[in-house]
């Protein structure tokens, strides 16, 4: 039987501190940087133009650009994609989006026209690909966008109230929110677009780190159940030990789904593939130190009857720790 | 034992239902061909709907354009629109096209393998709005042409030329601005227009044609000579026929720009309208633009059109005939019966088509219009939308997706690469890490991929190119479940129960985990079913699907071959797991 981390006994939770550190060292910079310079939205969000067209060679970015400028579609951002025989050409600047709304494949058929001009008529070049949307259409869909996110957050919540006790649902939403900024920290570090394929990448990320706090928390409750004698600080240590094995095959797994979809998916899932990936690292860290530190706190602050059944604070698992010991930790963990 | 039998057979139904769900059946299509006629082709291919960005096609939202003013009763307003849309679309002969309403003021098209944006975003947005209107001849533009020339003057239009320098007609806004003061249709109709003649290499008629090459040499030289010096009769020389005037194309921006003034308007003959016709080239740098002024009360409108389709005259070139119902014959005889010798102008959004013809007796229930140096299909357009009937409200494109049919092979080939890949990845981890238990997982992993494609058959889902996604990512975590499950039986053998008991246990003590972490998923799915537009739709709707099959192969199949293998081996000591 071949095993991996098989019965392990770490104490994950001690290194809180540390990885409080690292995930601020991580989250901060990209929240001022999204702060400061804000995200580049998809034509999908902010309304605008957007062409795919294939070349039989790769053309000039600059000939193509200038084409364009001549033609009057100025600003324009022109990027190869994937191959460079392949260019995506966004007109989503204000102007193009305020000459979308009088007709919504004006722009389109300027951009076609200028092309068609300077390389010839198709099959010189091949329109893929276009998105136009107006104005509205794209304020709409950023609501929408947004209400999605909140309302997984309540569904969830609300969901775990049900099946869990709140104070475990609430670690699992904060846990789920750390997982959420993370994900929007390492959108901007990637100079992702946020379209609607990523705030997809990012909600079913929310489902699957939940998922993995869920799978800790359940073994949490079924083992608090059965060692009536353990601390929390124990039994959170034991629950993630426990589902160790399950934790890396399963992400083990996904991962390389995933690590199959970015590589081969095309340039369309690409984006989705990277956040997830992201997300499933994200959520496993935030399973193993957001969720049960959280939870830990929580209890501190908000007690149930715990007394009876051995406290918050840590004790070793190996050894039985005399009751000294154990006073000396919880004074320790409620000093940090 | 009964148990394990009615497991099997259980399964085994499942299995047939699912092969059944995906097997090639021969579905039917009715397409329109070229001449016109409707036929039914029989394919034989999977259920399996696929997405627009699968099979390249194209997706519009259309909304009530509102800004030529503000249209009562919209609700009322879109639900007729969406008939005429659809009877639009219906008649454009292309198999499995969706038109539906969205909220309350939106009406989307997919239309699968169409890529011509231009064409069907003209198609849908075209108002088609047909009216017969007879030309003046009472030369009541030259009665008060002095006086709005003087109006011109004494206000100081003629010098306010903000960005219509008659010496570079700038030649896309200058002529949709146009065409948007004199239509009732919207702007982007109007840029539609500029569009078709664009691409149409411009509407000339040969007959207008030869006259007005004749009127502009006339027309030059009476400018020159200064016969008509005033800021707006200088612009506008007299046709041919009564009611008949030429602008040179470059000046119809000014012309009408004065013309949108108020008080010019106010000037204009009461019970007159001014309409623009069709620009013809009199030479490569010379286009006149005709201009018309015609009774506002049109003699028969398009309401009784009852038929209309393309033709070919030998003299008159590419023609549109049209059939009007018996009501519309009858008045249609009487009001041109009363205007024998005078000429009609046939006016189609606000814009005169051809040149208007002189009646030389009573019409009946037939007439044409002619399109001469209009290709084929704007023909067969404009015949269409005339039979599908005029829009009731002005409609503009407000979304507008189109994919290349080649984009989406290379799409789903990038899927099914990106497939195998993964499965192959996920199924090398399974076997190696838990060997026998996993090949069971594995098995079983085969039949979540058959039940997640025939729950999609069966619940006519869409597959999308992040369904795909969402399919090669639910492999991923549909094995959750086994592992969860084998992680425990693992433990439980550890602790030394016998090998079924641990099996059992394991499933036990693994089922909270899996329900709750498979709630977790689709209720987050749900939500992204909510906001998503079609493709991401397809995505929720795949994750949806593949977490329900998920459960019924990791837990109840898996469990069964168990059960089939501990009988098999009587109580054996030892599991590969």
């Amino acid at each position: 039987m071949l095993r991996i981390l098989h019965d392990t006994k770490i104490d994950f939770i001690r290194l809180w501190k540390i990885t409080t550190i690292v995930t601020l060292l991580f989250m901060v910079p990209g929240i001022i940087a999204i702060a400061i310079s804000g995200y580049h939205y998809s034509v999908e969000f902010t309304g605008g133009t957007l062409m795919q067209v294939s070349f039989p060679k790769a053309p000039d970015v600059g000939d193509v650009r200038s084409t364009l400028d001549a033609a009057g579609i100025k600003g324009a951002e022109i990027q190869t994609f994937g191959t460079d025989t392949v260019l995506v050409i966004r007109a989503q600047d204000p102007r193009s989006v305020a000459q979308q709304t009088r007709g919504a494949e004006s722009v389109a058929g300027d951009i076609t026209g200028a092309l068609t001009k300077k390389y010839g008529p198709p099959p010189a070049f091949r329109v893929d690909r276009t998105e136009a949307v107006g104005p509205k259409v794209g304020g709409e869909l950023r609501q929408k966008a947004f209400y999605a996110v909140l309302l997984s957050f309540v569904i969830t919540l609300i969901y775990l109230a049900w099946r869990f006790e709140w104070r475990f649902g609430l670690a699992a939403v904060i846990a789920t929110a750390h997982d959420i900024l993370g994900t929007l920290a390492f959108i901007k570090y990637l100079h992702l677009e946020i379209s609607l394929i990523v705030v997809g990448g990012v909600l079913t990320m929310i489902g699957y780190s939940l998922n993995d706090t869920i799978i800790i928390f359940d073994r949490v409750r079924e083992d608090l159940r059965k060692r009536r004698k353990e601390s929390l600080y124990d039994t959170l240590n034991r629950g993630v030990n426990e589902t160790l094995p399950r934790s890396v095959l399963t992400h083990t797994t996904v991962f390389a789904c995933l690590t199959a979809l970015a590589l081969l998916g095309g340039e369309v899932i690409r984006p989705f593939a990277l956040v997830m990936m992201f997300g499933v690292v994200t959520g496993t860290f935030s399973s193993i130190y957001v969720a049960p530190v959280i939870l830990l706190w929580i209890e501190r602050k908000w007690p149930r009857a715990v007394g009876e059944r051995g406290g918050v604070g840590p004790r070793s698992m190996r050894d039985t720790p005399s009751s000294t010991q154990q006073q000396q930790r919880r004074k320790a963990a409620g000093e940090s | 034992m009964a148990t394990i039998r009615n497991r099997v057979i259980l399964i085994l139904v499942l299995i047939g239902v699912s092969v059944w769900a995906l097997f090639p059946r021969n579905v039917s299509i009715r397409q329109l061909n070229q001449s016109g006629v409707w036929y039914d082709t029989t394919e034989r291919h999977v259920p399996l709907k696929k997405g627009l960005d699968l099979q390249g096609g194209m997706y519009l939202a259309l909304e009530v354009d509102e800004s030529k003013g503000a249209v009562a009763n919209k609700p009322e307003a879109i639900d007729r629109a969406l008939k005429v849309v659809r009877n639009r679309i219906d008649q454009l002969g292309v198999a499995e096209t969706d038109v539906r309403k969205v909220g309350t003021d939106r009406i989307t098209v997919e239309l699968p393998g169409v890529t011509d944006q231009q064409r069907a975003e003209q198609l849908v947005e075209k108002s088609a709005f047909l009216e017969f209107q007879i030309t003046d001849k009472t030369n009541a533009l030259d009665k008060v042409m002095p006086r709005i020339d003087q109006i011109v003057r004494s206000k100081g239009y003629d010098k306010a030329t903000p960005g219509a320098s008659p010496a570079s007609p700038g030649a896309d806004t200058t002529k949709s601005a146009i065409s948007s003061l004199f239509t009732p249709s919207d702007s982007a109709k109007a840029k539609a227009d500029t569009g078709k003649a664009k691409g149409a290499a411009a509407t000339k008629g040969a007959a207008k044609n030869d006259t007005s090459t004749a009127k502009s040499d006339t027309s030059d030289t009476g400018i020159l000579s200064g016969a008509n010096n005033g800021p707006f009769s200088r612009l506008i020389q007299p046709g041919q026929i009564p009611g008949e005037y030429f602008v040179s194309t470059s000046d119809v921006p000014t012309v009408s720009r004065y013309l949108a003034y108020p008080d010019v308007a106010a000037a204009l003959p009461p019970g007159k309208m001014l309409l623009w016709g069709t620009t013809s080239d009199v030479s490569a740098d010379n286009k006149v633009t005709p201009l018309y002024v015609v009774d506002s009360k049109p003699i028969i409108t398009g309401e009784y059109l009852t038929d209309a389709k393309p033709a070919t005259d030998p003299v008159e070139g590419n023609i549109v005939q049209f059939t009007l119902n018996s009501e519309g014959g009858r008045r249609f005889r009487q009001e041109t019966g009363k205007h024998v010798n005078d000429y009609m102008a046939i006016v189609l959004d606000g814009k005169v088509m051809g040149r208007p013809p002189v009646i030389e007796s009573a019409i009946g229930t037939r007439g044409q219009i002619t399109m001469r140096g209009q290709p084929l299909q704007a023909v067969q357009d404009l015949a269409l939308v005339l039979r599908a009937g005029a829009l009731p409200v002005p409609l503009k494109v407000v979304d507008s997706r189109t994919i290349g049919a080649t984009l989406g092979k290379d799409s789903i080939h990038d899927g099914i690469k990106a497939g195998i890949l993964g499965v192959a990845l996920v199924v090398l981890i399974m076997l190696g890490y838990y060997r026998f238990s996993g090949f069971l997982a594995v098995i079983a992993l085969g039949l979540y991929v058959l039940f997640t494609l025939a729950l999609l058959a069966g619940l006519d889902a869409t597959l999308t190119l992040p369904g795909i996604a969402g399919m090669v990512l639910s492999v991923g975590i549909a094995v959750d479940a086994n592992v969860l499950i084998f992680e425990r039986i693992r433990e439980e053998m550890a602790r030394g129960k016998t090998v079924r008991a641990s099996i059992d246990e394991g499933f036990r003590h693994a089922m909270s985990a899996i329900v709750d972490s498979n709630v977790s998923t689709a209720l987050t799915a749900a939500v992204l079913y909510w906001i998503g537009t079609g493709p991401v739709k397809g995505f929720a709707v795949t994750l949806i699907c593949g977490i329900a099959a998920s459960m019924v192969s990791a837990i109840f199949v898996v469990r069964t071959f168990y059960l089939l293998w501990l009988n098999r081996t009587r109580g054996a000591r030892q599991l590969s797991i």
